[in-house]
């Protein structure tokens, strides 16, 4: 489990991790989304020890990092596959890795076997590694430890489909064995397909949190039609909220929290003629995170 | 509160192993100090450059001996020779591997990795300084095997006696001036925490500035009488020279080494245990 409370982290004038509070629950695969630049990796190095938090606490198994007595044998962490010793062999990368945790060596080459390194290219040196080969070989490292917790900075970087989906299936495998896994990434879709639970953070501040099914559920009624006023009337006297999909756009339509057919029905005896009516599902954290990555990237400009 | 309810379990409540494999597993034991020593050792040497470190050690001891017994005049082939000249190659390539021992947590940014698996960054550095002091003692015990062999050649090359003129204290001293030198590198690449900054920084501490020191010292004679309480390449040399006796010398080289040596390391151990590792 990881339990990150009201963690900030404050560059001069500028905040970089705004009071991030979110769970990693064990048994379940957490996605930590955001666009870049939005506080993730600076978030994953205060709860990996590597960067001192302003203020706030982050957690792992409910003890801060400095107090894990041999922290990879508890969490594996792989933030940068590119920080590597690139004179270094990969399997002497992993053999460094499993001194330090103190495990038998026959562990080195399980897990060069389970992130399919060849014995050829464990033998080659870091620097000859395309970025794939070294997140196979950082994800390696993290999990030599057979460790409950897993924390990954965009693992999927890198790693070509077939790589990406053994990924999946391998952090799947993890939180089904009742481990806890905390991914970042800043493609929704990324997130989407592998997380349980999503959170979404933006400019440093969290902005979503929920279970996928939470966030891409929405039970409200998509509906578009020629008079949008004259039907948002209609909704709002029968009772039902309605709001603009973008005030701007008329033409977008309305979500409202009637149900399809009692929003059919409305519009029927108004006798408005509708153009589309449909469910609102994951419109509104794809909307939300379109508008956030938009956002960042206007104040990058 | 927790209140306890009597809850009546299912007879056939299937055991989930597949769930519960991760749960309340207890604490590994800590890592001990000397499993930090053996792989802080191990990553001074397995990596290209730190192999050819190591074998430089040996390889420019002997081509350094092989120099004597070829060009030095016959009555100057003598123990002190091949010391003298064993000594200047380990003078550089011993303080290199320890700037790299460290600096290359962050010029490799390998320090992502170390630094996660051992939280205690305190508990590293003194791994880290403890094999700085090891490689530096076995170095010079290499170079003086070295040396004694190359004496024993060169005297049989030239058919003269074999001269032993450094006696024990004075090997002892000219060992404690590397390991200062080592040690001096060592804090360099903790302050700087940057490859090249801290190997230029030792090249400039050593060459420029006691160029800089023994002019200003031949100029002006204030400096010169304070140079021995100020100037560390001064005091830390005069140990080349033989083990001393007067207190007034290790006093300064006390001094010395508290100024240029003790101090800074603290304050670079300080900010490098409170420092971001990106």
């Amino acid at each position: 489990m990881i339990e990150l409370l009201e963690l900030t982290k404050r560059y001069g004038e500028h905040l970089a991790v705004d009071h991030v509070s979110f769970t990693a629950l064990p048994g379940r695969v957490t996605g930590f989304l955001g666009p870049n630049g939005a506080g993730k990796s600076t978030s994953l190095r205060i709860l990996a020890g590597l960067t001192p938090a302003t203020t706030g606490t982050a957690t792992v198994l409910g003890r801060r990092y400095a107090d894990l007595p041999d922290p990879g044998r508890e969490i594996g962490v792989l933030l940068d596959a590119s920080a590597q010793h690139a004179g270094r062999t990969g399997r002497e990368v992993l053999r460094v890795a499993q001194e330090t945790m103190g495990l038998p060596r026959a562990r080195v080459e399980e897990m060069l076997h389970l992130v399919s390194l060849t014995d050829d290219e464990a033998k080659r040196r870091v620097r000859d590694y395309s970025l794939g080969m070294r997140q196979r070989l950082g994800l390696a490292t993290a999990l030599l430890g057979d460790p409950a917790v897993l924390v990954l900075d965009e693992p999927a970087n890198g790693l070509d489909p077939a790589g990406i989906r053994w990924m999946r299936d391998l952090l799947r495998g993890h939180a089904e064995r009742g481990g806890t896994v905390l991914l970042s990434s800043h493609l929704l879709h990324e997130i989407e397909v592998i997380a349980d639970d999503i959170v979404v953070i933006g400019q440093g501040r969290v902005v979503a949190q929920g279970t996928k099914e939470e966030l891409l559920h929405d039970d409200r009624t998509l509906v578009r039609a020629a008079e949008v006023g004259a039907l948002a009337a209609a909704l709002q006297q029968a009772g039902w909220t309605v709001e603009r999909v973008d005030p701007g756009d008329p033409a977008a339509g309305l979500r409202t929290d009637a149900s399809l057919a009692v929003t059919g029905q409305v519009a029927l005896e108004a006798r408005l003629p509708l153009l589309e009516l449909r469910a609102a599902d994951g419109a509104g954290l794809e909307e939300m995170f379109l508008q956030l990555t938009a956002d960042t990237q206007r104040e990058a400009a | 509160m927790t209140t306890l309810t009597t809850t009546s379990v299912p007879a056939s409540s299937p055991s989930t192993p597949s769930t519960s494999s991760y749960a309340d597993r207890p604490a590994p034991p800590p890592i001990p100090f000397a499993r930090l020593l053996k792989v802080e050792m191990r990553k001074m040497f397995d990596t290209r450059s730190g192999l050819w470190l190591m074998a430089s050690v040996a390889i420019l001891s002997v081509l350094a001996s092989a120099a004597v017994v070829l060009w030095a005049p016959e009555e100057e082939v003598t123990y002190g020779s091949f010391a003298g000249a064993v000594g200047i190659p380990m003078a550089i390539i011993l303080p290199v591997i320890a700037i790299l021992s460290v600096t290359s947590e962050w010029s490799q940014r390998t320090g992502l990795t170390t630094f996660t698996l051992v939280p205690h960054r305190g508990r590293v550095l003194a791994a880290k300084t403890v094999n700085a002091v090891v490689v530096a003692v076995v170095g010079m015990a290499v170079a003086a095997v070295v040396g004694a062999l190359g004496n024993l050649v060169g005297s049989a090359l030239n058919g003269t006696d074999v001269v032993w003129d450094i006696s024990v204290s004075d090997f002892a001293a000219i060992v404690l001036a590397n390991v200062l030198g080592v040690l001096i590198g060592f804090m360099l690449g903790v302050v700087l925490r940057s490859s090249p900054a801290a190997l230029v920084g030792y090249l400039v501490y050593v060459y420029v500035l006691t160029g800089l020191t023994f002019t200003l010292a031949a100029a002006q004679e204030w400096f010169a009488d304070l140079q021995p309480w100020v100037d560390f390449n001064y005091t830390q040399g005069a140990l080349f020279e033989g083990w001393s006796n007067t207190g007034e010398y290790w006093a300064q080289l006390g001094v010395t080494s508290l100024l240029w040596l003790v101090l800074p390391l603290a304050v670079g151990s300080w900010r490098m245990l409170r420092s971001e590792v990106k």
